[in-house]
């Protein structure tokens, strides 16, 4: 028995346990402050699957060594312009939601390209770089925004005549299009979004299986010991540049997930913060800056998500104030302090 | 009393223990005023030690200090930091460069020493502002470039200058100390030319003539006997002899350097195997390996035989290897059975049948933490294609995993690598057990040519004749061709069947395990044998 339990916290480690037990506190606690209990098990299942391809899309960057992808926001802008281009065209229903993947990876490929010709530039300081990279591309695509000759009146502003507006609903294209694919009811409040959690269960899978191939493994090799891999003949750069067009990809498609089951695309500032709730959450399921897996991401994801949508309920039902957006604020940051304190170098 | 006072540094039974290694014993050295001693002993003899110990390297009193005492300048002395001991009027010139590349020469020959003039704001405060006195600093300069002999422009950035020039500001930094009484030069002379040599080494007379005492180090066994007063040399933390350079010869010191032939031979193989075929043909080979340069290596291996390459650390015996592979930039002709290779592309290299158990094996031969079975077979699947299965067509390749688990037992087996199961990771492994893998790791490719450095590094007794065991059987059972770089003469007498010693990144001779220990020691230390005759007499 004892060294049942010792293998289990070997295997998932302490910080997870701590937190899966603060989390079952919570819920155990949701009677008592009056909240629903079955409406809070839906918020974090519906919120698992809006965010689950977006960090997903951390973990290419991760294997190669590029350490995690702070410029997640390039992604999401190629998400967005997928999803706009997809309204402008007015494509409706499964047609609209896979034409704005297809555009979206498009735009995915491009901006990867560069960013990963970028990146290779700066070994050593991916972070860094990457983070105001993404800082600078959203404002840029403010700029964007407004200039674009868009002319589809459920996107545009009002009055003006001319650019984007800051949320564009996709209710009338393809809302919830995978959200209620399958959709199981379990009771009155408890809707489960069996679309969205298998398509992303088919990305995870398919992420899976790419670093089983050679491609792949070799990527994984570059991640792990670049002298290694130079003396194998890897082609290193490329194997880096190919890690950074895929997570980009996957986060554009991650984008799009997110907007289908949320209902709108948010444009302008919105997309600037998203990187560090994604860190956070793969962070939190265990990965180091150079290391991830696929189950760091699932355990992640669900711990993270559900602490940031049971604490705040919970608390401020205590203190009767809305703290929510402070707390997520915290909790997140928090998160991404503890992991990069915590940063082990590969090679001793 | 009065003999001792001619003598400006004294060294008495002196010994130093690293971690319960000893690795001087008992050393005794006298230098006299104006006096050159020549100090000469293979690597790891003693000699850095023995110079850290007289420069107050932090290094000796953070490893517990050392036994003996140190007389210098009529005084006990005992240096806590390289400051004390240029203070005390030591002054050393070592082998790296260590000098602001962006200050012209004059800067770096003054540096923390310059001449100042008064200024305005001295008054308020202090000396720390008094303003450089160029044209003082520059005659000095000039006046300490003048001793040396050459001719340089001491207005150039450092950076700028030729590696020779660098040598000769380096040690005009030195010879500018007014107090300077003994200097220190640690293989001065590696990186100039024969020419710029011969400069360095009047410079240094010149400077011996003033009164300064010289301590020489240097590989180069002809300028040590050409210019050095006294010649000690050093083998395995002792002094094996002192000798004068006109009562001696170049075999002498190589003899002592390396030390008598316990036994005749001791080439494993009995047989003398006919090879005659060529399978790799190197000429003029250039690589520009840090610390371990080639310029311009010249050789032929023959199919199917055990080549050795031997030589002194840094004169780039390593480089060959590794330029041949693709991992330092290299240029020249190398020919692989009758094809020219393309350098500086390690895939291509491989490709080619020509694989590589690299010296570094922490660092570039394995992956530590991923598990054994997946360190031997990445490079062959990246390589060659193995472990993978083709679906939908050859789309998509598929790692196998349950193939190379299998081989990593076949290999387990067949080198004995000690370990949990092939899924342990190889951080967790030993030395020996590492380098096993190592080469289990290039077996998997099914090489026709293995290159091996230092396969017997950091790895112990049992382990090293178990590593040596299977090279050979792996050279006369698959008919592998293997070319071993290794330190260790020994082990490269032990299975090799011709043996090129390097020196300054060149081929300097090959001898066949047979030849007297001593030939070698004279073709590590640059003399080739067909000059012994005329140098020797």
């Amino acid at each position: 028995m004892k060294k049942k339990i010792q293998n289990i916290i070997e295997n998932y480690g302490l910080p997870r346990i701590i937190i899966f037990l603060f989390l079952v506190f919570l819920f155990i606690l949701t009677p008592f402050v009056g909240i629903r209990f079955d409406t809070s098990i839906n918020d974090v299942i519906v919120r698992f699957s809006m965010n689950g391809i977006l960090v997903l899309s951390l973990i290419p960057m991760v294997k190669t060594g590029c350490g995690l992808n702070f410029g997640l926001q390039l992604g999401i802008i190629a998400g967005i312009l997928g999803a706009v281009i997809s309204i402008e065209m007015e494509m409706i229903g499964f047609t609209g939601f896979f034409t704005a993947i297809g555009i979206a990876i498009f735009f995915a490929v491009i901006f990867g390209f560069l960013y990963g010709l970028l990146l290779n530039k700066v070994k050593g300081d991916e972070m860094v770089v990457a983070t105001y990279v993404g800082f600078s591309s959203v404002s840029f695509m403010s700029i964007m925004w407004l200039m674009l000759p868009f002319k589809s009146p459920n996107m545009i502003w009002a009055y003006g005549g001319s650019g984007l507006r800051t949320t564009i609903n996709t209710k009338g294209y393809w809302f919830h299009v995978l959200t209620d694919f399958l959709q199981i009811k379990i009771g009155n409040y408890i809707f489960f979004p069996t679309g969205t959690i298998l398509f992303f269960a088919l990305l995870t899978f398919l992420v899976w299986a790419f670093f089983k191939t050679k491609i792949g493994t070799a990527m994984i090799v570059v991640g792990s010991n670049t002298d290694y891999a130079n003396s194998c003949g890897i082609n290193v750069d490329k194997m880096r540049s190919i890690s950074v067009i895929l997570s980009t990809v996957i986060a554009a498609i991650g984008i799009i997930v997110y907007q289908e089951s949320f209902g709108f695309i948010q444009l302008y500032m919105a997309p600037l913060f998203m990187a560090f709730p994604a860190v956070a959450a793969l962070l939190l399921g265990g990965a180091t800056v150079g290391k991830a897996s696929i189950k760091n991401v699932i355990i992640g994801v669900f711990l993270f998500q559900s602490i940031l949508t049971m604490t705040p309920s919970v608390v401020s039902n205590i203190i009767k104030s809305d703290m929510s957006e402070t707390i997520r604020i915290i909790l997140s940051n928090g998160m991404i302090v503890y992991a990069l304190t915590r940063i082990t170098r590969v090679r001793t | 009393m009065e003999s001792k006072e001619k003598y400006l540094l004294r060294m008495e039974h002196v010994s130093k223990d690293f971690y319960g290694t000893k690795v001087l014993k008992n050393i005794n050295i006298s230098v006299k005023p104006g006096e050159i001693i020549g100090l000469v002993g293979e690597n790891g003899a003693g000699k850095s030690t023995l110079m850290n110990i007289l420069f107050g390297n932090p290094i000796i009193h953070e490893t517990g200090g050392f036994e003996g005492k140190i007389i210098f300048d009529n005084k006990e002395v005992n240096f806590a930091s390289p400051f004390d001991a240029i203070n005390a009027g030591i002054g050393m010139v070592h082998q790296e460069f260590i000098f602001i590349p962006g200050f012209t020469a004059i800067e770096n020959i003054l540096l923390n020493k310059e001449p100042t003039r008064y200024s305005f704001f001295s008054e308020i405060f202090g000396d720390k502002l008094n303003v450089l006195n160029r044209e003082e600093m520059k005659k000095r300069a000039i006046e300490a470039i003048k001793i040396l002999g050459i001719e340089l422009n001491p207005e150039i950035i450092v950076k700028e200058m030729p590696v020779g020039h660098k040598q000769f500001i380096e040690i005009a930094r030195e010879i500018d100390r007014k107090l300077l009484k003994l200097l220190v030069l640690d293989e001065p002379t590696a990186v100039l030319t024969e020419s710029e040599a011969d400069i360095a080494m009047k410079a240094i007379k010149k400077l011996a003539a003033k009164g300064v005492s010289v301590i020489f180090i240097s590989h180069r066994l002809q300028e040590i006997l050409d210019s050095c007063d006294r010649i000690i040399v050093l083998k395995d933390g002792s002094i094996q002899k002192e000798l004068i350079p006109s009562d001696t010869n170049p075999r002498e010191v190589a003899e002592y350097m390396i030390g008598h032939e316990l036994t005749k031979s001791i080439w494993k193989s009995k047989e003398i195997r006919k090879i005659s075929e060529t399978i790799l043909e190197v000429n003029n080979l250039w690589v520009d390996m840090p610390g371990e340069q080639v310029n311009g290596a010249s050789f032929k291996v023959n199919k199917g035989e055990i080549f050795g390459i031997g030589g002194l650390t840094g004169q780039g015996k390593l480089g060959i290897a590794n330029g041949i592979m693709g991992l330092h930039p290299a240029e020249g002709e190398v020919k692989f059975k009758g094809k020219p290779i393309f350098l500086n592309n390690s895939k291509y290299v491989l490709e080619q049948g020509i694989a590589f158990v690299s010296e570094d094996r922490r660092g570039l031969g394995l992956i530590l933490d991923q598990p054994i079975f997946k360190n031997i077979t990445f490079t062959a699947m990246q390589i060659k294609d193995m472990f993978l299965k083709s679906l939908l067509g050859g789309l998509i390749k598929w790692s196998d995993d349950k193939a190379m688990v299998k081989i990593t037992r076949e290999y387990i087996d067949a080198l004995q690598i000690k370990c949990e199961s092939e899924k342990q990771l190889v951080r967790e492994l030993s030395g020996g057990n590492q380098q096993k893998l190592c080469m289990a790791k290039v077996f998997v490719l099914q090489p026709e040519l293995i290159f091996v450095s230092e396969p017997t590094r950091g790895i112990d007794v049992g382990a090293k004749s178990l590593v040596l065991d299977t090279l050979c059987e792996y050279n006369r059972k698959y008919g592998i061709t293997i070319i071993m770089t290794s330190s260790e003469l020994v082990e490269l007498r032990a299975i090799c069947e011709r043996i090129a010693i390097v020196d300054e990144g060149r081929i300097s001779g090959i001898l066949p395990p047979t030849a007297e220990l001593v030939e070698f020691g004279l073709l590590m230390l640059g003399i080739k044998s067909k000059k012994k005759e005329t140098i020797g007499k």
